[in-house]
């Protein structure tokens, strides 16, 4: 598997979550995937990108065009040096939330993609890996 | 601030939703049409989203915060046009946008409001007598 | 590494010769009369190989196929297999192309060279290198198209075998016939979903008479599709539920939400044509 094209852009403002939305529509429009995909890649982006802004404190986003034979795929890191989330099985049941609304966020992301992970600590922050394959 | 334009129909009020929205314009929205429909008295709101490619639950929960507040203000809220590639992609999120009506185009959506407006109006008529 | 190569030259000066011994080898190995490309098109397709061959030789890196001066051949062998392909031969055949070229070019390079024998070495070596790329490069653009050709079929098999018709207006009806697959009701939903925008149709018919088993997958799709076509602003009605299906559904706790079903498409259709406000009556004899 090899990395075409990379990335790295910051998510610390509003603004900065619909870039997010619209550098991943653009991407996931060049890797030619379907119309659906493309929009449960931006949503699950933007769900993501909204989690680093505003519960993170502001972070991250590395983006990575990888191909993989003959299949073409998008992988997307977020990551910020917020608070953490001190409970992460609790976090990825459905309807949990935080303060910040981070409840459906994470849940939701994971259905929509193809791979997903997640690391976090308290006191350190977070990162979460999404990827979609075409 | 540039904000979402809310046209005036009538006794009912259209938001056409065509930008990619950040959240506080979002919130603004919320804002300024709970404001609008106290001034107006208007019966009904049309929140258009044909033009929109992609609803997350921020949005989501923005739409069915309108339905809400509306009808504590005595109106009721029709989202109409959502794209294809939209409806899936909530349904695999899990948003179900409880409680708020669904219509195909805004011709549709009128019409729906017209008829609860009017099962409404009528209910009251009844209970008086 | 750049070296003047002896080969470019060989090839131009014994172009007419080369192209008649290689049109023979072809036809001797069965790619001539009575095959599927005639003896024009094998004409013509050998003179543009041998010139593009001269052209990307000449930069004397014999060796090295990446390089730029080779893309018009490797451009050439990509469009000369996906005509191979769909002319219908194998990809062996569509090699030979290429490797009944070493023949007569070897015996060349042997008699242009004979003074000096290690020169004859060198290029035939380096020949050698090259056209066996190229053979292989044609082998992996023929085995692509195949693969596109495949792909191809497959979405338009999905298409004739899932076609979502109008009944009324304002009522599409999908039939779905043969087992279903996570990927192709996937498929079908989108476009059945894409219909109903397209037409402006407030009910939708989805018919599973043709459906012979429903797993809790299928069953959850399903489900999927109908919450999709109400958020949409849209209704749902499931036909040709067979008592054996609705128990399977029930035994996988698959909660259908108040999803009208019925037994059969002629009852799901009276309920739609109902809930549209038309009534149907008979004509008085």
């Amino acid at each position: 598997m090899s990395v075409i094209k990379s990335d790295v852009m910051q998510v610390r403002t509003e603004q900065d979550i619909v870039h997010v939305r619209q550098a991943v529509r653009k991407m996931t429009q060049e890797l030619a995937f379907s119309l659906v995909d493309q929009t449960k890649m931006v949503t699950a982006a933007s769900e993501l990108a909204r989690n680093t802004a505003t519960y993170g404190g502001g972070g991250t986003l590395r983006w990575e065009m990888l191909a993989d034979g003959g299949k073409k795929g998008l992988r997307l890191t977020f990551e910020d040096h917020g608070p953490g989330i001190p409970d992460l099985s609790l976090a990825m049941t459905d309807g949990w939330t935080s303060g910040g609304g981070l409840g459906m966020g994470l849940t939701g992301a994971k259905r929509l993609v193809n791979e997903f992970e997640i690391e976090s600590k308290v006191g350190e922050g977070t990162r979460v890996t999404i990827a979609r394959w075409k | 601030m540039d904000r979402i334009p809310i046209l005036r129909m009538g006794e009912f009020l259209l938001v056409t939703i065509q930008v990619d929205m950040h959240d506080r314009l979002a919130l603004a929205l919320q804002d300024d049409l709970t404001s609008r429909i106290e001034k107006t008295g208007a019966k009904g709101v049309l929140i258009d989203i044909s033009a929109l490619e992609m609803v997350d639950s921020f949005i989501g929960r923005m739409i069915a915060n309108i339905s809400g507040m509306s009808r504590i203000l005595d109106a009721h809220t029709v989202l109409v046009g959502m794209q294809p590639a939209v409806a899936i992609t909530l349904v695999e999120l899990g948003l179900t946008l409880e409680g708020v009506r669904t219509a195909l185009d805004v011709e549709r959506g009128m019409r729906m409001l017209r008829s609860s407006i009017s099962e409404t109006e009528g209910n009251v008529v009844g209970h008086q007598e | 590494m750049a070296k003047a190569s002896r080969t470019a030259g060989i090839l131009k000066k014994y172009e007419k010769e080369l192209l008649a011994e290689w049109l023979a080898e072809l036809k001797a190995g069965g790619s001539g009369a009575g095959s599927r490309v005639s003896d024009s098109d094998l004409q013509t397709q050998t003179k543009e190989f041998l010139t593009l061959l001269v052209g990307g030789s000449q930069h004397g890196n014999v060796g090295e196929l990446d390089r730029a001066e080779w893309a018009p051949v490797r451009e050439f062998l990509e469009g000369l297999s996906r005509t191979r392909v769909e002319q219908g031969f194998s990809s062996d055949q569509t090699a030979t192309f290429i490797f009944s070229f070493k023949k007569p070019l070897f015996a060349r390079v042997r008699k242009e060279l004979a003074a000096d024998p290690d020169a004859v070495v060198e290029e035939t070596w380096a020949i050698t290198e090259l056209l066996d790329k190229l053979g292989l490069h044609t082998i992996k653009a023929f085995q692509k198209t195949r693969e596109d050709v495949i792909g191809r079929q497959q979405e338009e098999l999905l298409e004739l075998s899932t076609p979502v018709v109008k009944l009324w207006e304002g009522v599409l009806a999908l039939p779905m016939i043969g087992t279903l697959d996570s990927a192709r009701t996937q498929v079908v939903m989108e476009s059945l979903l894409q219909r109903i925008v397209d037409t402006g149709s407030e009910i939708a018919i989805i018919d599973i008479t043709g459906v012979p088993t429903v797993d809790t997958l299928v069953a959850q799709h399903l489900l999927k599709t109908v919450t999709a076509i109400r958020l949409m602003g849209a209704d749902c009605i499931i036909s040709g539920v067979r008592p054996q299906i609705a128990q399977t559904i029930v035994h996988l706790g698959v909660d259908l939400q108040g999803v009208t079903t019925k037994a059969n498409l002629a009852d799901a259709l009276a309920l739609a044509l109902k809930r549209s406000g038309f009534t149907v009556t008979k004509a008085k004899a």
